[in-house]
């Protein structure tokens, strides 16, 4: 093979290149090499699971970042707060996919060569195997070479005449081992693929709708809260359809552990958009809506406190703001309900006297003294602990503020300032020093929607499955050989008319192919009972 | 659904009774173990020198070859064979008691699971329960099929006895009904897989541990002199772990499977690198390495060994710290 020492052979650049590449790929394809990626993607994939990852909680990683100073900003450069998506990890895979391919090309002309293939000859000596057995049987050889050929049915088998009447039959079994081995790493490749092109066409979008048969449109990203688009999606290709939440039970053990969330919810979609069909569906946690290949799922669920305002010139406002739960167990929630004065049409004014309801709402109210807590998240006695604050809500400044909170920066300049501080239940009120009142009023509950879209999970289901089917045949099927030889008895044995050899070889674990052999010789060895 | 307070007491009982049982069936094998020695190295020198006269005398190998499976050569000192069948009787007793203690770990769970008129494995409890049991079932099927490592089952019940008690103390939490999010039919599937899969890779897991200790030995006698004499050869070891991971890895792969499909109907996605995802991910190519190191030359033996024990560090890593340090979506599973 050095062909370098060859006669006519130079080493010119294209060549030494060729050579390079040559070496390259056949490095990148050993066992060795794969094992070795292997390794390091089972390494790689570690930090994502130690540290917080961008994906699944950016505060978190920003908080961490934050906490670790140099370290934080170090891990950030590079990538560990995007592990999946990071150059690194990539590399690892893609090199590792390449290595498969690289061993599954060669392997697969391989297989189709040996599935044509005629078992091998048989050995001269039986003896020599892992597992032999003989003895003399007097029935003839023809029947022992009968008996062998309807015993190792399903065999792949092949017989030699040897001369001097000894003849034998070699059989071989578990091709499957080999075709699942190969179906697996296939169905590796294709679900790595089918996964990397949902990254691309996939989207997932989160928004709250108010359980009072308020309606959500997936009609664009605007319609969303927030919106995580593939790679090629830009918000033109959502699939049309409609959802409009009517209402929403959770069921609560005494203790207060949930049981059961459901939103009785219609949607409209394909057809029916047209034709204004609405269709109704009882959406649960494990039990998402799935339509026209989009998929909505209950994800959470809260309170909105209805606060009314009554001004000084005697005009109402009522606000129904979605407020968030701060405890999950408890679901007390915290928010802010924003009110713009009414009649005054000058901005400059209008901003000084803003108003904002700000602070915690419980289902289950608890008082410790003055301060507020929650008893359970059944809704009970619903109370809030509010702060009114009065001025500029920061709402014209042109930045985007949380539908939860005010703009703490405004208090801060002195724009807005507190003006009351009061715990209020059900139906109560407080009057504001210029005569506003602002009562509770009463309380709505909302539901969290996500919805989703990956065309190729479908797809990746599919491979998934294959690969586990795969994986089962390449590791339980054993692939084993067996071969059996007759020869006429010469005359020293007592009572034997034919002397059967059998010999046998598992050519992947041995274990456990020992039994299978033995009853196998048994049988051929005890002609004379069995036929008799 | 309300929960049955007697029955979960029943369970509680059962699940004490079970662990206290082990324990004495450790100190059992334990004996069988250390007394067992010195008739099992007796016996071994035996065969040898007696495998030695008949190679020399006779030449015929086949018959040589069958001399070293009989069990018990014949020409034994009468102490030798009295300190054997000593060593065997507590062995003997252990696995009675070791059947015993499995069929109370079994009713505790059982138990349990009528208590809450749900599948008993909602919470780390729970689950360390029936993973516990799984690797003791695992290794009554691998004493079955090799007998002769009977001894060795104190090395399976150390981590046994100890997950059952840090479950029954620091992991403990009365029975009670499940969350919304775990009630689905997936719970009995996928939590089933995970915990038949992890239960089975402990077994592998300590039989790759021991045969380290023996590879150690091995190539240098003086070290863990004591405790190897008591080992089986690295054969034996090799076998029993590549055996049973071979047959837990699939079932460990249908369960992540199943997990992932679970995860496309309750969270909206069926891969979001949940750090539990990662780490039974993580888990998954390890013992992936594990089966690719047995058929790769110069991986197999030793580093093939070193992989599988990782493999298993890496299952008990997902139990303990993702579920009680960091914060993902299956922390609800936890305390």
């Amino acid at each position: 093979m050095t062909s370098e020492d060859g006669p006519g052979y130079r080493s010119t650049p294209p060549r030494r290149a060729l050579a390079l590449a040559r070496n390259t790929w056949r490095g990148l394809t050993s066992m060795r090499t794969a094992l070795i990626l292997l390794f390091l993607l089972a390494v790689a994939a570690m930090p994502g699971a130690m540290l917080p990852q961008r994906s699944l909680n950016e505060p978190k990683v920003q908080q961490y970042i934050s906490q670790h100073g140099w370290w934080g900003e170090l891990l950030d450069q590079l990538g560990f707060f995007t592990v999946y998506s990071s150059v690194w990890f990539s590399a690892i895979y893609l090199l590792l996919m390449v290595s498969l391919v690289g061993c599954l090309v060669p392997r697969s002309v391989e297989y189709l060569r040996s599935m044509r293939a005629r078992p091998v000859l048989t050995p001269r000596n039986l003896a020599r195997l892992p597992h032999h057995a003989g003895g003399t049987v007097t029935s003839s050889a023809d029947d022992v070479l009968a008996a062998a050929r309807s015993r190792l049915r399903g065999w792949r088998k092949t017989e030699h005449d040897e001369g001097d009447g000894r003849r034998s039959i070699s059989a071989e079994k578990g091709y499957l081992r080999e075709t699942g081995n190969l179906i697996f790493h296939f169905a590796i490749l294709a679900l790595i693929i089918s996964f990397a092109l949902g990254k691309m066409y996939t989207y997932e979008g989160q928004v709250i709708v108010h359980a009072d048969g308020s309606q959500f449109c997936n009609s664009g990203i605007y319609a969303y809260d927030s919106f995580q688009p593939g790679l090629r999606i830009d918000g033109t290709e959502l699939t049309p359809f409609c959802v409009k939440v009517n209402h929403f039970t959770p069921t609560y053990t005494p203790l207060g552990q949930p049981l059961r969330y459901t939103a009785d919810i219609e949607y409209s979609s394909g057809a029916d958009l047209t034709s204004g069909t609405w269709r109704p569906y009882q959406l649960e946690v494990n039990e998402p809506l799935r339509t026209v290949g989009d998929r909505v799922y209950l994800l959470g669920h809260g309170f909105s406190p209805v606060f009314t305002v009554t001004f000084p010139n005697g005009e109402t406002r009522t606000q129904t703001t979605q407020w968030q739960p701060v405890d999950p167990t408890t679901l007390l929630s915290s928010g802010a309900t924003k009110f713009d004065p009414p009649g005054i049409s000058d901005p400059e004014k209008r901003r000084n006297k803003q108003l904002a309801v700000t602070g915690l709402f419980a289902p289950t109210a608890a008082f410790s003294g003055k301060i507020l807590t929650s008893a359970g998240p059944v809704l009970t006695q619903p109370a809030v602990a509010v702060d009114i604050m009065r001025g500029d809500l920061g709402l014209d400044s042109g930045r985007g503020q949380s539908i939860f909170s005010i703009d703490r920066s405004m208090v801060a300049k002195g724009a807005l300032e507190r003006v009351e501080r009061e715990n209020l239940r059900l139906g109560q009120s407080v009057t504001l020093d210029d005569g506003t009142k602002v009562r509770f009023d009463g309380v709505q509950r909302w539901v969290s929607l996500q919805v989703s879209h990956d065309p190729t999970q479908v797809w990746v289901l599919g491979f998934a499955v294959s690969m586990l089917v795969g994986l089962v045949l390449s590791l339980l099927v054993k692939r084993r050989r067996v071969w059996v030889r007759v020869a006429p008895a010469t005359g020293g044995e007592a009572g034997g008319r034919t002397v059967v050899e059998v010999g046998g070889l598992a050519r992947t674990d041995q274990a456990g192919y020992g039994d299978e052999f033995e009853n196998t010789a048994a049988d051929l060895l005890d002609q004379d009972t069995r036929s008799s | 659904m309300p929960i049955d307070e007697t029955l979960s007491r029943f369970s509680d009982w059962s699940y004490n009774t079970a662990t206290l049982i082990y324990v004495v069936a450790m100190m059992f094998f334990a004996v069988e173990q250390s007394f067992g020695r010195v008739g099992r190295l007796r016996a071994e020198r035996t065969a040898v020198r007696r495998r030695e006269l008949v190679g020399a005398s006779v030449g015929g190998s086949a018959e040589a070859a069958e001399g070293t499976d009989t069990p018990e050569p014949p020409s034994l000192t009468p102490s030798a064979k009295k300190s054997i069948a000593r060593a065997a009787r507590f062995g003997r007793m252990g696995v009675s008691l070791l059947v015993l203690g499995g069929l109370l770990h079994l009713s505790a769970l059982v138990l349990r699971g009528l208590a809450t008129s749900r599948v008993p494995w909602g919470n780390m409890y729970e689950y360390i329960m029936a993973v516990c049991l799984m690797a003791v079932i695992t290794w009554l099927v691998v004493l079955r099929k090799y007998p002769s490592v009977r001894h060795l089952s104190v090395f399976v019940l150390l981590p046994v006895v100890i997950l059952l008690f840090l479950g029954g103390t620091a992991l403990y939490v009365t029975a009670a009904p499940v969350q919304p999010a775990l009630q689905s039919y997936w719970l009995a599937i996928h939590v089933t897989a995970a915990i038949v899969a992890s239960g089975m890779f402990l077994v592998p897991g300590v039989a790759s541990m021991l045969y380290l200790v023996r590879d150690a030995h091995e190539a240098n006698p003086a070290r863990f002199a004591k405790l190897s004499g008591h080992l089986p050869g690295r054969e034996v070891l090799d076998r029993i772990s590549y055996r049973t991971t071979v047959l837990a890895f699939p079932i460990y792969t249908f369960g992540v499977l199943c997990g992932a499909i679970w995860a496309e109907a309750a969270w909206g996605r069926f891969w979001g690198w949940d750090p539990k995802e990662t780490v039974a991910f993580v888990a998954w190519v390890v013992y992936a390495c594990y089966l690719h190191a047995r058929a790769t030359a110069g991986w197999r033996g030793k580093p093939a060994a070193w992989v599988n024990v990782a493999g298993f560090a890496v299952i008990i890593f997902n139990l303990f710290f993702i579920n009680l340090v960091t914060a993902g979506l299956h922390s609800y599973a936890g305390v």
